[in-house]
């Protein structure tokens, strides 16, 4: 395909791949992990302010009604009460929550007029105690009159009058509809032997953090300032955000980040609990904290993951040579749009998977619904993507007689194509597709589980064996949140996604680095050492790191899109080089050398090539400290040793006017192939794993077993959204589990013994040291390699995997059918 | 409403208390003694995030009234090992990856005490069994397992 429009620009990548490293791709323990054992992490429901009273909310029952009263008097009465506020009056002094959708929704963090969703907020009471504030809410009386209601994403296409849930958009639920046609579509699909459709679904499920969302806020009168300490992410990039809501100017709001127990994207913003609290606070006059709890957290947190229905095309020659797709996606949005179709923009970073496909056309469809809106959850709806594209090819394979590898080895991007530019736009920055496969194919023995298989055939026994090859984008550039986004309404079309860090060396040498952006779960601190160890070639435990508020911190996006690492190895090799170079300068005048005769030696600065001439960073960074004045004149060396560093996105470009071409937007690329082996018992629709092998590539590894551990843990929530989980909403819009007791998350009886990890690693040219981001990928990659084992295993039954989650209940209803058609 | 007092050992320490006699163990623990190792991660016993002992056996703190533990002695995380001198079975935990985010990680240290307790040598489906009541969203679960098999070894040997 010609593309003369794109280009490529020139890496910024300064540190080079090494064959040899001092600190990186150790398998060093985790610097976090101390605090977190013994019970001194802080989390969101740890902070304590003096005189702090707690808050909690009354929720809507209904999924859309008006509100037509609110009578609040019996709970202002009650004894430990300090205030009530129902939404008309938040929104006297809180403007709507903030929102990155065009033209936006409008959410307020109490309802105002109307509620939208099941769990929607509709009073908050603060209290001396948690315990009061809930007996309050059950004294709020609460009229109210009910709407229709719109559970359903295809009827929701339709929807007109009273159903609309945002009538100021226009009289329908459609929030967003646009069809973008990358290649040569039509041509490809005349040129084909054979189109494989399939209408796939992927359900509502979410990161369910164990830790729900929480903030403790507090203002003051005096200086007119809010501190909001809470568990959210990106308040270095858009926290200002929740400083327009509260109708303060940014530079009156400060956040501090906690520590955060757990996200999977679901705490990438948490704006509406922050709004919420502080306008709780500032009514109260005192500290306020409010923690959801887990029902507030399932209906109203703003963080469902994609909800998803395809009709699905594929092009192919009679060889199994893939042409082109075709997606029709209507994706059920819930009752507000606050990324609009973010997860779309996502999607199409590989939409056309591994493979070597030229043209794709994509329908999409956003609906507005009575459900809780959606958010990111691990994969951003690439996962989805991934999903239907490997239910294609496996559709293929039964359709053309193909082995599932062979077809997959035959359409892989060759390892000669890098850097590749795929149908969208995007860059495929670098890879080995093949090795990995191989190395997978060579952690499991294919052939065994194939004999098995057929013995346990015998008995009546279904084993089945599934192969995904997927894509694992990652280091998200800002442009995927609005490139889908009307022309004439394209919203705020920002292009900088930066991650900054600052270092300080104190005067014994020892560093301390400070991060913009939280901990939420992952391990960046643990990275942030290793890099800066590397780099200074520094003992990690003379390095500790800490977080910036928003009063301090500066230009940083934050944990998301798989970039984090990626992002502060950026960071943090920038700063330290600003830092080798001061030190070198003082080193130079203490060893009377010249710079560039200097080396790093572990622990010191010495005359290269002369062993013994050298200084102790200790002995440099006290001289830098308390003895500049002594050194020779050297104009702009100042006292001390510090540096601030802001890391931009490392390959952006624009998307095209008429978005033809998408740009370069999520380019660091990496693969993976998983192989489950499952059993799936008849009788029951259980499904066990018999054996489990995920082999990922994310370009340099900087610590294997955190990097094993992400892939691990990402299995087990790929597992989850394939096997069990499901926001369950009824025709009325009441979702049905809210609870861990009904939502539920694989537990260790459901997770496989072991799920075998293996690394192939093909360093990226475009960050420094070729990382490249791995926080998602199990997710991405489980959810078609377990539907295909379930397929594999039922072939003999006919059953085609269409939908997910396969629960047991759901499965023995498949079963079921399939034995009543005549299969088995 | 009344106030109930309550006499109790927690972490090695007599504390005398008057509480709301709904107060639930694991708010008393947290807001009224400030040991905020302990969390809460449900609102109906599931997750196990809360686990502490009490004489001696995990228990779920977020399960009972703290008025009902008049004479109890109850271990929370920050009376197993500070980070000076951590637990055999936190320091297997470090030395196993046995933790992300950190926040199922208290209740999971506190089950797997007990779990060694109770089992000199605990293998993988006994270790699994026991634990069904703890959640971890992040770590997908075998490197827990391995961390508590590798602490039981630990605290028999
Ligand atoms: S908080 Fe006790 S089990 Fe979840
Ligand atoms: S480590 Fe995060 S929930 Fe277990």
């Amino acid at each position: 395909m010609t593309r003369e429009r794109h280009y490529i620009p020139e890496s910024r990548q300064r540190e080079k791949p090494k064959s040899k490293y001092f600190a990186i791709g150790h398998s060093m323990k985790r610097v976090e992990d101390t605090r977190l054992l013994t019970g001194s992490g802080t989390y969101a429901d740890d902070v304590s302010l003096p005189n702090m009273a707690h808050a909690a909310v009354l929720r809507s029952p209904h999924a859309h009604a008006r509100i037509v009263s609110i009578d609040k008097s019996k709970a202002e009465a009650l004894p430990g009460v300090i205030c009530v506020m129902t939404g008309a009056e938040a929104a006297e002094v809180t403007g709507p929550c903030a929102d990155f959708s065009s033209p936006p929704t409008t959410q307020h963090c109490i309802a105002v007029d109307k509620v939208r969703h099941v769990g929607e907020a509709v009073a908050a009471v603060v209290a001396e105690s948690r315990y009061i504030a809930e007996d309050a809410c059950e004294l709020i009386e609460v009229e109210y009159d009910p709407l229709p209601v719109v559970v359903d994403l295809e009827e929701a296409v339709t929807s007109t009058g009273d159903a609309v849930l945002h009538p100021e958009r226009g009289d329908t639920n459609v929030a967003l509809q646009r069809t973008i046609t990358f290649g040569a579509v039509d041509e490809d699909f005349a040129a084909a032997d054979l189109v494989i459709e399939r209408r796939l679904r992927w359900p509502r499920s979410g990161g369910t953090p164990i830790e729900t969302v929480g903030a403790t806020a507090h203002y003051d009168r005096g200086t007119g300032k809010f501190t909001i300490h809470a568990n959210t992410s990106m308040y270095n990039y858009v926290g200002w955000l929740i400083a327009v809501s509260l109708k303060v100017d940014p530079h009156r709001l400060n956040i501090v980040p906690t520590d955060a127990g757990g996200s999977f994207g679901s705490k990438l913003f948490c704006h509406k609990v922050c709004t919420l609290a502080g306008t709780l606070a500032r009514a109260a006059g005192r500290p306020v904290k409010y923690l959801e709890d887990r029902i507030d957290n399932m209906t109203s947190g703003d963080a469902h993951g994609s909800d998803r229905l395809y009709d699905a095309q594929l092009a192919l020659k009679r060889d199994g040579t893939m042409l082109s797709m075709r997606l029709k996606v209507i994706d059920d949005y819930g009752a507000y749009f606050q990324y609009g179709v973010g997860q779309h923009g996502n999607a199409m970073a590989q939409v056309t998977g591994p493979y070597g496909i030229t043209s794709v056309e994509v329908d999409l469809t956003a609906v507005l619904t009575n459900k809780c809106q959606q958010g990111a959850y691990r994969g951003f709806g690439s996962e989805v993507g991934n999903f239907v594209i490997e239910r294609l090819v496996d559709a293929a394979c039964e359709e053309l007689g193909l082995d599932p590898v062979e077809m997959r080895r035959k359409n892989l991007i060759p390892k000669d194509a890098f850097p590749y530019i795929m149908p969208t736009g995007n860059m495929y920055d670098s890879g080995d597709y093949h090795a990995v496969l191989d190395e997978a194919l060579g952690m499991i023995d294919l052939e065994g589980w194939r004999k098995k298989q057929a013995e346990a055939r015998k008995e009546g026994r279904y084993i089945g064996i599934g192969i995904s090859t997927c894509q694992e984008r990652s280091v998200f550039s800002a442009t995927e949140f609005w490139m889908w986004n009307p022309n004439e309404t394209p919203g705020f079309t920002l292009s900088s996604s930066p991650e900054s860090v600052s270092v300080n060396i104190d005067p014994t040498g020892k560093a301390f680095i400070t991060l913009n952006a939280p901990f939420w779960g992952n391990s960046p601190e643990t990275m942030a050492v290793q890099v800066l160890a590397e780099k200074l070639e520094m003992d990690p435990a003379d390095i500790s790191v800490g977080y910036a508020d928003s009063d301090k911190g500066f230009n940083s996006s934050g944990p998301g899109g798989s970039r984090f690492t990626v992002m502060i190895a950026g960071a943090v090799s920038g700063a330290a080089d600003v830092i080798r170079e001061k030190m070198l300068r003082v080193a130079s005048h203490m060893l009377e050398a010249d710079p560039s005769d200097l080396e790093f030696r572990a622990g010191s600065i010495g005359v290269q090539g002369v062993p013994g001439k050298e200084k102790t960073l200790a002995e440099v960074a006290l001289h830098a400290h308390y003895f500049r004045l002594d050194l020779p004149e050297d104009h702009d060396l100042t006292s001390g040793i510090d540096a601030a560093y802001v890391y931009d996105h490392p390959v952006t470009t624009m998307p095209s006017e008429d978005r033809s071409d998408l740009g370069i937007f999520y380019p660091i690329v990496g693969h993976m192939c998983h192989i489950p082996v499952v059993e799936v018992d008849v009788e029951t629709g259980k499904v066990d794993f018999l054996d489990y092998v995920a082999v990922h590539d994310c370009g340099t590894m900087v610590n294997p077993m955190t990097l094993a551990g992400h892939v691990r843990g990402g299995t087990v929530n790929g597992i989850g959204s394939a096997l069990y989980e499901h926001f369950h909403y009824d025709e009325s819009g009441q979702l049905q589990n809210a609870l861990l007791s009904d939502y539920l998350h694989p537990t260790l009886m459901e997770t496989p013994v072991d799920i075998r990890v293996g690394h192939v690693e093909t360093p990226s040219p475009f960050t420094e040291y070729g990382i490249k981001g791995g926080g998602e990928g199990g997710r991405m990659g489980a959810p078609p390699a377990i539907a295909a084992a379930i397929e594999d295993a039922l072939k003999p039954l006919g059953v085609k995997v269409d939908s997910l989650p396969l629960t047991p209940k759901v499965l023995r209803g498949m079963i079921r059918e399939a034995e009543a058609n005549g299969g088995g | 409403m009344a106030e109930a007092s309550v006499t109790l050992t927690v972490n090695g320490r007599e504390v005398s208390a008057t509480v709301d006699p709904r107060t639930l163990l694991v708010h008393f623990l947290r807001e009224q003694l400030q040991l905020t190792g302990t969390h809460v991660g449900c609102d109906t016993s599931q997750c196990g995030a809360c686990t502490v002992h009490l004489d001696g056996r995990a228990v779920k703190s977020c399960a009972l009234l703290a008025v009902q533990l008049e004479g109890a002695d109850v271990t929370t995380i920050e009376g197993v090992g500070g980070p000076d001198e951590m637990h055999p079975m936190q320091t297997a935990f470090k030395e196993n990856h046995g933790l992300q985010c950190g926040f199922c990680t208290p209740g999971m240290v506190m089950k797997g005490i007990d779990i060694a307790n109770r089992h000199a040598a605990p293998d993988e489906a006994t270790i699994r069994r026991e634990l069904e009541g703890n959640l971890c969203r992040c770590t997908g679960y075998h490197n827990i397992v391995e961390s508590i098999a590798a602490g039981a070894r630990e605290m028999s040997g």
